[in-house]
């Protein structure tokens, strides 16, 4: 990749890979490097700019008038190359085209929506929990609950047929690899691209989906015209995509959260309401999406810095997260804090449209838990698992006591 | 043109009182307003056909389209027709309201939105127009295949001509001291599937458009009422009481609190995002009493039913509210 220098006062320039296996292994210290070089950082490796402090990455965010979608949110720029798969209408989508997609899911994922599945999951969350802690004390918390409950819950109110859903971790593992640059970890998945593509483009089709659930919800507001035939399956492949891996991460982090927090969890179980600001503070924490792209439709300035209109900037949604000049004590996970405004799911028009879902099914998942678990404390090494996006773990060894 | 990054402000957005900063006459009787945040800052985003709630100073609300352009994120745009047989939301807007004042602000909250489509035919009557003027924008910039009709009484009540002008033969302009009652099936032409039907005007106008579409494949009309002035129970400016149900806990809700705030100030941290009414993520049950809704999610229906509100915006119509927390 050549490296062009940036056509305006020079950024601080940086050569560091964010998405190499050491970075990818421990972020915190490039985000702080990146935060305290300056508002904006030019990245000699992939000729991009970037955010890390909470102000521009918020800002960036926000203004989708001057920091576009539409070029793809990867480091791909779709304005000159061919995207891996047919863009989501949602995520990789500027206003006007964007509206109608957004307007309608956020109908079907909306608050009001899912009144109809809270007691349904909390009755799987507590059922899970029992089989679980009936098996053993001693267990890895990202297979058995992290991954176990999304899995157990998500496919199902979608409508999915039971066959195949294993193929949904992986194909959330490539799609969010592929943000990144193409390396070994985009080539790891290459060889199944094909075969997830076709069972996840299946599944789309409204035959195969149950006649209730999320996916059917969509294809309902297609037959009132809301959206045409040919979106719906493409709204229910970003359903299929972002849906999974997201939740099992953010899981994952605030199990591994409280296990190395003990008087957190303690706080939870005493009132077990925090439920909703532990899974935020968690997002906030840990944030299981790391990084998102924009392109800039203007020139752009940020302080003396211009970045040129067609550029793509990478937003460090973590970094901004854990910006002190934002956050009192930011490494700290603590439920006191408010964390309200963290970037971890975005920010503005392409704010995570499944947040809602993300919440419900980490209340009801930690409500359970907290029924019936006094401590619990990591058991062994913990392993991560590395994403170009996504913040990962592999392995949560832990050993509980139950009241 | 170059694009300045604004820093992000880091407490609630002053998104609900915004100022007026231009007042012009657009027709006879039709003028727009344009306002914005004092702080200058972003507004909330919003799509053609949206609308919002103006808390106007003398206590009245009123709900206008927004007219305006929305890669303009700092301004909003409203037409306001002057009404005859109003009780007063409009004329006060005429008369009585400066440049520089505040007003509150609900919404924007969007029933007519505009769906994909390959074609789309516009009719709209008098102050109608409003709402259609940024669909016309945007199915022109989609590349759609559409045309407008546009109705009034007379060329010289008619706002927004100028602005249609670029389209060319895409818009007729058609007064009926000019041309008479508006020829609905000569532009619409024969019922047919693909194409949508946006009509905004007065009763009789869209009671005439459901005729004409009568023959029509379903989900191709849709239409918005523009409503008359009405009398609405005003809003409180006044401090109001929330009551915890759970707790049995009481704050006082100042003027220059959310409620999200008074709650924190009594130790209640209720989980909120984006803190502008847009994500839902501090939605709260509410059980008794009528909250000022100011947010852009729920729709009208849903603000009726009194049974949740948004903590980041919302308010309270009467002097106490109580809350499921």
């Amino acid at each position: 990749m050549t490296a062009t220098a940036p056509t305006s006062t020079a950024a601080p320039t940086s050569d560091v890979d964010p998405f190499g296996h050491e970075v990818l292994e421990d972020p915190l210290p490039m985000h702080a490097e990146l935060r305290d070089a300056g508002p904006v950082v030019y990245l000699s490796r992939y000729d991009v700019h970037a955010f890390a402090r909470y102000d521009e990455v918020h800002a960036a965010l926000v203004d989708w008038q001057g920091f576009q979608s539409a070029a793809g949110v990867g480091l791909s720029n779709f304005r000159t190359e061919k995207p891996w798969r047919p863009p989501s209408l949602l995520l990789e989508a500027d206003p006007p085209r964007h509206d109608a997609p957004r307007r309608v899911l956020q109908k079907v994922l909306g608050p009001r929506a899912l009144r109809r599945l809270r007691e349904h999951w909390a009755a799987d969350a507590e059922a899970l929990v029992d089989e679980v802690l009936a098996a053993g004390t001693t267990f890895d918390a990202v297979p058995t609950l992290a991954s176990a409950f999304p899995l157990r819950v998500f496919p199902d109110a979608v409508g999915l047929p039971k066959e195949g859903r294993e193929h949904l971790l992986p194909y959330g593992d490539h799609a969010f690899n592929a943000f990144g640059p193409s390396n070994d970890l985009v080539a790891k998945g290459a060889h199944r691209v094909a075969e997830l593509s076709g069972w996840v483009s299946e599944q789309c089709r409204r035959e195969v989906l149950s006649t209730e659930g999320f996916g059917a919800d969509i294809w309902t507001a297609s037959d009132r015209g809301e959206i045409t035939p040919d979106q719906a399956p493409l709204m229910v492949r970003s359903l299929l995509t972002a849906g999974v891996d997201t939740t099992v991460h953010a899981l994952s982090a605030i199990l591994y959260a409280f296990a190395t927090s003990p008087d957190q969890w303690a706080r939870l179980r005493q009132d077990p309401s925090l439920a909703r600001v532990a899974f935020d503070e968690a997002v906030r924490w840990e944030s299981p999406v790391q990084t998102f792209f924009r392109t800039a439709t203007t020139d752009v300035r940020v302080g003396d810095v211009v970045i040129p209109e067609g550029h793509k900037i990478l937003m460090f949604l973590a970094a901004a997260n854990r910006d002190p000049r934002r956050w009192t004590n930011p490494d700290a996970f603590d439920l006191s804090r408010d964390p309200s405004g963290h970037v971890g799911f975005g920010m503005g028009i392409h704010q995570c449209i499944g947040q809602h879902v993300a919440r419900l099914e980490a209340e009801a998942l930690l409500t359970a838990l907290a029924r019936r678990v006094r401590s619990i404390e990591l058991d062994g090494p913990t392993k991560r698992h590395h994403n170009n996006t996504l913040r990962a773990w592999a392995s949560i060894p832990v050993r509980v006591t139950l009241d | 043109m170059t694009a300045t990054v604004a820093s992000a402000p880091s407490v609630s957005p002053d998104v609900a009182t915004l100022r007026v900063t231009a007042k012009e006459i657009q027709a006879d009787g039709v003028l727009t307003l344009e306002l914005a945040s004092p702080s200058g800052g972003r507004l909330r985003d919003w799509t053609p056909g949206s609308h919002i709630d103006l808390v106007l100073p003398n206590g009245l609300t009123r709900q206008y389209s927004l007219c305006g352009d929305r890669w303009d994120p700092t301004t909003y745009r409203v037409g306001v027709l002057r009404e005859l047989s109003g009780r007063g939301g409009s004329a006060f807007v005429h008369d009585d309201l400066l440049v520089g004042d505040l007003v509150g602000v609900g919404g924007p909250r969007n029933n007519f939105p505009l769906v994909p489509s390959e074609q789309y035919l516009f009719v709209a009557g008098g102050i109608g127009i409003t709402p259609i003027l940024p669909m016309v924008r945007q199915a022109d910039l989609l590349g759609a295949d559409w045309r407008l009709l546009y109705g009034g009484r007379r060329r010289s009540s008619m706002a927004f001509l100028g602005d249609l002008d670029q389209y060319g033969d895409r818009v007729l302009v058609r007064p009926e001291d000019e041309y008479g009652l508006l020829d609905l099936t000569g532009f619409l032409g024969e019922p047919r599937g693909g194409a949508r039907v946006y009509s905004c005007g007065p009763a009789p106008l869209l009671a005439a458009m459901e005729r004409a579409c009568a023959g029509w494949p379903p989900y191709t009309l849709r239409t918005e009422r523009f409503v008359a002035d009405e009398l609405g129970t005003p809003a409180r400016s006044a401090a109001f009481e929330v009551e915890l149900a759970r707790t049995g806990a009481t704050v006082t809700v100042t003027p220059e609190l959310t409620v999200l705030e008074a709650l924190r100030g009594i130790g209640v941290d209720v989980l909120s995002s984006c803190r502008r009414g847009v994500c839902g993520t501090c939605e709260t049950d509410v059980l008794a009493g009528r909250p000022d809704h100011r947010d852009a999610l729920l729709d009208d229906e849903e603000r009726e039913a009194n049974d949740c509100m948004y903590l980041c915006v919302s308010r309270s119509r009467d002097e106490r509210l109580v809350l499921d927390l």
